[in-house]
């Protein structure tokens, strides 16, 4: 009866405190290629889980309608069921089984149980021919690369009699070659009769591919556009993207800047475990006292690659580049060396790189320092009272008493004791990596503060955030990484979220 | 009332062990009509579980840092055959002997360590291969036989008991002084940790509880040195054990080392990040547990007067018991000195008691694992509901 495949209304998803997605709308024509775009955090992966049913039936508003039926999966298999599946950006093989066994796992060709391997390998072999992979079926899924993997993925999903395909980030991890055959055999399912979803962030792809595109922003649809009809620029996708106004979200400044503290040079970082996959190229960088940098770029561009790396080699292999401090070139090759040369860490995720969740306020700020507070490696537990306390003060954090663990605490105020804690190391160079991430608006606006007293002190301060108005709100420069290089390099005043997205998305440098 | 009952909250998983060490030793000395707390069986009970706390203290510091030592029961003999060979087949002096015994309880630590941590194969796996691996040894160095007996000057180590400087005769005055001593360093303690909460303005307990927990500890404490006093005073064993729980606890609360200690076990991720080397931290404490597994081999054999083939098998399973009895966590990060020795009083106090009753073997073993069961059961179900 009617042309679409999907048709998702007036979707809202609320989890405890946030709003995920507020009256989304979203109709998928049969057999088009449909592209859904937006920033990090937008709502794009939590409105394909409402739709595949791991957020279940009951759980969110609206109503959804697939092959003119309404729908109410209450899991994942039940919406398999009906030819609805999701490749995830990080993909879902067991590694050390058979392209075969991979592709047909929890879907077992059987009978009473016991397995059929004739079946299997016949069944695969067909369903590599469809989607053009040329591996045996008996080659295990380690042996070959991530976008063979990709492919295993989707003839996976062909095997459950694909409707509407789904891809999250499906070219994230892969190179120029392999990006292009991926989308040329969507574009082979497309003449098949398979409806596709395509999450992604490079726009370059979804302009030249898709049929439609649906913008979503802080969880709200912003529009549909058809690229059959009118001709769609990336700009034009891009203004849909950041459309929001920067508001006053920000205190007020005045920077301080002096001479060049920190630099970075000629840094290169390859894959911990992949060690030919060269990660960072050729980084130059550098900060100057007083200084904010902001790091923007969109996931996987290799900003915490970068940073960590930097920080006493906490990731990656192979790394090579000189660092300078005070234009003397200094050696950290530990996370303690680091530290005395006055480098301090914020990780983007506090309760895993963070803290200690069950220790207390004073025993997490004090760790990274403990010779502060010790004479002859014996802490003064008096001292460390007073100086955590002082600092809890300082910060403002909210907590009955310091002898609280800090898994009982509050995102913000957890966060808050992560930069009591490097704050107490007395560094010269601060990285914060998404140092407002999970908080809510008026905690960030006291961190904001805090990074501007860190910075009047004379502190560098690099600020990693996926959230652009925050890079340009906070920062006095901002470099842009695109795939481990930085493809731009801005003052305050001249970035727009447009241009910057340009050169995040790399259509921009090149 | 409503301060204790919030008090108790608070502190569940302290008082839960005390009370349970408590009601077991108030059961037996009901079922052995009292026969518990003559002051020859306290004495034995100091003899019988001093090496026990002392693989506890060791074994505390391997789990707190989320790591575990299946190899210290095969260590204890492995030193016990070491130590035979050297004094009865060689006639080694016993300080010589006891000095090399314990630099080869280090080197089994290095050679454990080494694998833990900077090879990076789970500590399950390694010393799990080391309980085969001393095991072995320890029926190659004794030939399969038994070595005895070994030196008076060596059984002292296990059998001996403080000199009474004061020449008391039918009561021992020093052990009375001792505890005389510990009592007041306790009172000193105590006063000084509240005034400190005062003085910050932390929340204290109301005075009156500090005074009655003190009266009560000091009087277990006097009760307890005066029975030991009766009999034959104050056991080496007991000085040796009592030494460590102050030094350890020592480390693990006031020393830069201990704190490292905890945050490796608590989540080393972060450790990594804060500029601890967990590596080393972790090779340490598998150190420390080579050096007082040979501490507690040769505590096993002085006592026995014998090395066997067979020493201190299933020993560290009650070490691993008595830690987790008292209040660590499996996951790391938890744990105290005070608390693996409270876990190993309940362990020894139990196998004494069920001894003296006539419990066979069979229901020994069993209500010790029910015991262990519950005790770490009543902690989770604890933990999940808080």
């Amino acid at each position: 009866m009617s042309d679409y495949i999907l048709e998702m209304e007036s979707i809202t998803k609320t989890f405890p405190g946030v709003k995920a997605l507020d009256d989304v709308n979203l109709k998928v024509q049969h057999g088009e290629i449909h592209a859904l775009v937006g920033e990090n955090g937008a709502g794009k992966s939590t409105l394909m889980k409402v739709l595949s049913g791991v957020h279940p039936y009951g759980s969110y508003e609206g109503s959804i309608v697939f092959k003119g039926e309404k729908s109410q999966f209450r899991n994942i298999k039940q919406s398999e069921n009906e030819g609805i599946v999701i490749i995830h950006q990080e993909l879902a093989l067991s590694p050390y089984l058979s392209i075969a066994e991979n592709i047909f796992l929890g879907n077992e060709r059987q009978s009473n149980k016991i397995m059929k391997w004739q079946d299997t390998f016949s069944q695969s072999q067909q369903l590599l021919d469809q989607v053009g992979l040329r591996e045996s079926p008996e080659t295990s899924v380690m042996n070959i690369g991530v976008g063979k993997q990709q492919l295993v993925e989707i003839a996976k999903a062909l095997s459950k009699n694909v409707k509407l395909l789904i891809l999250d980030e499906p070219t994230a991890a892969l190179n120029e070659t392999d990006s292009e055959n991926l989308l040329n055999l969507l574009l082979d399912l497309k003449e098949q009769g398979i409806t596709s979803i395509l999450i992604s962030h490079k726009l370059n792809e979804v302009s030249s591919i898709a049929d439609s595109i649906t913008i979503l922003r802080d969880g709200k649809t912003i529009e549909t556009l058809d690229t059959r009809t009118e001709d769609i620029s990336e700009e034009r996708i891009i203004k849909g993207m950041v459309g929001r106004e920067l508001t006053s979200r920000f205190p007020e400044r005045t920077p301080n800047i002096g001479e060049t503290v920190f630099e970075v040079k000629n840094w290169h970082v390859y894959h911990p475990q992949r060690s030919h996959e060269l990660l960072i190229k050729d980084v130059n960088m550098k900060i100057r006292k007083g200084e904010i940098v902001g790091l923007a770029g969109l996931m996987g561009a290799g900003r915490t690659e970068l940073v960590m790396s930097m920080f006493g080699k906490s990731y990656g292999r192979k790394i090579s580049g000189e660092l300078y401090k005070d234009g003397k070139q200094i050696q950290a090759h530990t996370v303690s060396d680091a530290i005395s040369h006055g480098m301090a860490y914020v990780s983007e995720d506090r309760k895993t790189y963070g803290l200690n969740l069950i220790d207390d306020i004073k025993g997490n700020i004090t760790l990274a320092n403990l010779q502060r507070i010790a004479r002859r490696k014996v802490v003064d537990a008096n001292q460390e009272i007073r100086d955590a306390q002082h600092l809890t003060e300082t910060l403002n954090i909210k907590t009955p008493s310091i002898n609280q663990v800090a898994g009982n605490l509050s995102g913000g105020n957890q966060q808050k004791v992560v930069l009591s804690k490097w704050i107490f190391t007395e560094p010269d160079i601060l990285i914060l990596d998404e140092p407002t991430r999970g908080i809510d608006v008026g905690a960030k606006f006291e961190i904001y503060s805090l990074i501007h007293d860190l910075a009047q002190q004379g502190k560098c301060i690099f600020v990693i955030s996926s959230e652009l108005p925050e890079v340009l709100g906070l920062s006095d420069r901002i470099y842009v990484m695109n795939e481990g290089e930085i493809t731009g390099e801005f003052n305050r005043g001249e970035a727009d979220q447009e241009n910057m997205m340009h050169y995040m998305t790399g259509a921009g440098g090149k | 009332m409503q301060t204790i009952i919030h008090l108790f909250r608070n502190n569940l998983r302290e008082y839960g062990m005390i009370i349970a060490l408590v009601l077991i030793t108030g059961l037996f000395w009901i079922l052995t009509d009292g026969v518990t707390f003559t002051p020859l069986n306290l004495t034995n009970l100091i003899l019988q579980n001093g090496f026990i706390l002392v693989l506890a203290v060791g074994m505390v510091l391997v789990i707190i840092t989320g790591n575990i030592d299946l190899s210290v029961g095969s260590v204890v003999a492995f030193i016990g055959a070491i130590a035979g060979v050297l004094m009865i087949n060689h006639d080694v002096p016993v300080w010589l002997a006891v000095v090399l015994s314990i630099l080869a309880g280090a080197v089994i630590g290095v050679w454990q360590g080494f694998w833990i941590a900077y090879i990076g194969i789970p500590s399950f796996i390694v010393t799990l291969a080391g309980m085969l691996i001393f095991r072995g040894l320890t029926l190659y160095l004794l030939n399969g036989q038994s070595l005895a007996p070994f030196p008076e000057s060596f059984q002292n180590i296990s059998g001996g008991f403080l000199p009474d400087l004061f020449g008391g005769s039918d009561i021992h005055i020093l052990t009375l002084v001792f505890s005389a001593v510990i009592s007041l360093v306790l009172i000193y303690l105590e006063f000084n940790r509240r005034k400190t909460q005062l003085q910050y303005k932390f929340e204290v307990v109301p005075v009156w509880i500090t005074l009655a927990k003190l009266a009560i500890l000091v009087f277990v404490i006097n009760w307890f040195a005066y029975q030991l006093a009766l009999n034959e005073g104050m056991p080496m064993v007991l000085v040796i054990v009592l030494f460590l729980i102050v030094i350890y606890t020592f480390i693990m609360k006031n020393t830069v080392m201990g704190r490292h200690i905890y945050a490796t076990g608590g989540n080393k991720k972060a450790a990594d990040l804060s500029g601890i080397k967990t590596k080393r931290v972790v090779f340490g404490v598998f150190v420390n547990n080579g050096i007082l597994a040979a501490l507690a081999g040769l505590m096993f054999a002085a006592r026995l007067n014998s090395a066997t083939p067979a020493a201190g098998e299933m020993l560290e399973l009650d070490a691993i018991a008595a830690v987790f009895i008292g209040g660590a966590s499996m996951a790391g990060g938890v744990g105290t000195v005070i608390g693996a020795i409270v876990g190993g009083l309940v362990m020894g106090v139990m196998n004494n008691g069920m001894s003296l009753i006539g419990i066979g073997i069979d229901w020994q073993q069993f209500i010790k694992g029910m015991v262990l069961l519950i005790a770490v059961g009543f902690d989770v179900y604890n933990k999940n509901k808080g």
